[in-house]
């Protein structure tokens, strides 16, 4: 009897507990423990969740370094091919300056009409300085032409074949190139050396000349047609005991990096051969 | 039959000469493929056409350069001369007879050169020569040596098989 009594009661007990629970959460008083539940649950589950990602990530991932290897290598190949490409465009682009510039002063000079050429060699012997440029008779070059960059005068062609001409560079140990000082309205001859330096040679004594003086072609001789640019003086060099001075000349032209010339096609070049005296 | 193939390969340096060799450049001096070519093929024992082949090179290179067309011809048959002579004295040492024979020649040749050109109105200064283009020609004449020493040797073998003693 007890224990009916006391099951009763709990069952009774139980009963009012579990009325009660549903009044409150039916009467919304329950919001608040509900909210504080779903929050402990949600978070366990977040946890619970990223460690299986975890894990599952640890176990996946030989099988997913041979694909990333795999990938890495197309990007790999992908990379060396743009890097490739990066360099053809670049080097177009320097082409493309480098015309730009000559079309630039051939449309200042429009006294001369120029044939493009590129520079595909220079002389097997280190003695002479001379290039090799990739037009020749049958486009119009002829012997004493004289070729130019943007910058200034670089030589002459010296050889035609039919389609290649060789040019005697300014540098030339050979060369002489007569100049006229912009400054000083005085003409010099301008000579060549193994070294590539140019100099102003048999300068007389009282002939004034500074650094920092343009030189310019004076067109005597007929070799060249006047007023190319050539470069400038950088110093000189005099001594009382000498009989002549002599000045360093700092070309405007970088012969190492010829890469593309014009050659002045309409000009011809007068032989004074004949004129000079034999001795 | 074989031999041939000294037109497509001394055109061939030719062309690397003038376009990649000439432009890299010491100060103001050069290597010489062709001489080092000729004297690495001169210097092997089997090979019979070393007088041809400096021929050959000699106007091929007479044709690209400036210089008098005999500069390139005498030079190239007086290094093929050396490199007899040394091949027949030192020839169980290859590779001194090869450094040997490259710096002298180189030497000569160049100075060869240098007389030709100051007999001809070119106002060259010998000592400028010597230190501007000489002397960085023979260095870097000998750091090419080796290498095409190496080349020319597996091409003389193939040209002229040498038959091994049973």
């Amino acid at each position: 009897m007890k224990d009916f009594f006391s099951r009763s009661a709990q069952t009774t007990v139980l009963f009012l507990v579990v009325a009660g629970i549903l009044a409150l959460a039916l009467s919304g008083s329950l919001g608040f423990a509900s909210q504080g539940f779903n929050s402990i649950l949600v978070s366990t589950q977040t946890w619970i969740s990223s460690r299986f990602g975890a894990i599952q990530d640890f176990l996946t991932v030989p099988r997913d370094v041979l694909a990333l290897q795999q990938r890495n290598i197309q990007l790999e190949a992908d990379v060396a091919r743009l890097q490739a490409q990066v360099i053809q465009l670049q080097q177009q682009v320097a082409e493309t300056d480098a015309l730009a510039a000559l079309v630039k002063f051939s449309r200042s000079n429009p006294q001369s009409s120029y044939t493009a050429a590129s520079v595909i060699g220079r002389d097997p012997s280190p003695f002479l300085h001379y290039i090799i440029i990739d037009k020749g008779s049958n486009q119009g070059v002829l012997r004493g032409m004289p070729v130019v960059t943007e910058k200034g005068l670089v030589g002459r062609v010296d050889a035609v074949v039919s389609d290649a001409s060789r040019v005697q560079l300014i540098t030339d140990p050979n060369s002489a190139v007569n100049v006229r000082l912009e400054s000083a309205k005085r003409e010099a001859i301008l000579v060549g050396s193994v070294s590539g330096d140019l100099f102003l040679d048999f300068l007389p004594p009282n002939f004034t000349v500074e650094p920092g003086d343009v030189l310019l072609t004076s067109g005597l001789g007929g070799g060249f047609p006047p007023d190319l640019i050539i470069g400038q003086v950088i110093n000189i060099r005099k001594r009382d005991s000498d009989l002549f001075q002599q000045a360093s000349v700092q070309a405007v032209v970088d012969f190492t990096q010829l890469k593309i010339v014009l050659i002045i096609t309409d000009f011809q070049p007068v032989d004074i051969t004949p004129l000079v005296p034999n001795p | 039959m074989k031999n041939l193939v000294a037109f497509p390969l001394l055109t061939l340096v030719v062309i690397i000469q003038m376009a990649i060799v000439s432009r890299i450049s010491l100060i103001s001096g050069t290597a010489d493929l062709m001489l080092l070519f000729l004297i690495a093929w001169a210097l092997q024992t089997q090979v019979q056409t070393a007088w041809h082949w400096a021929l050959l090179g000699g106007v091929l290179v007479a044709f690209a350069s400036g210089q008098p067309f005999y500069v390139p011809l005498i030079g190239y048959l007086g290094a093929v001369a050396l490199a007899r002579f040394v091949q027949g004295l030192i020839w169980q040492t290859p590779v001194l007879a090869l450094l040997s024979v490259t710096f002298f020649a180189t030497m000569l040749m160049q100075l060869f050169t240098f007389f030709v050109l100051w007999f001809n109105g070119v106002p060259l200064v010998l000592e400028e020569a010597l230190t501007y283009i000489i002397l960085p020609s023979i260095f870097l004449n000998l750091l090419l040596a080796l290498p095409v020493h190496a080349f020319i040797r597996d091409l003389a073998l193939w040209v002229n098989p040498v038959e091994e003693m049973v």
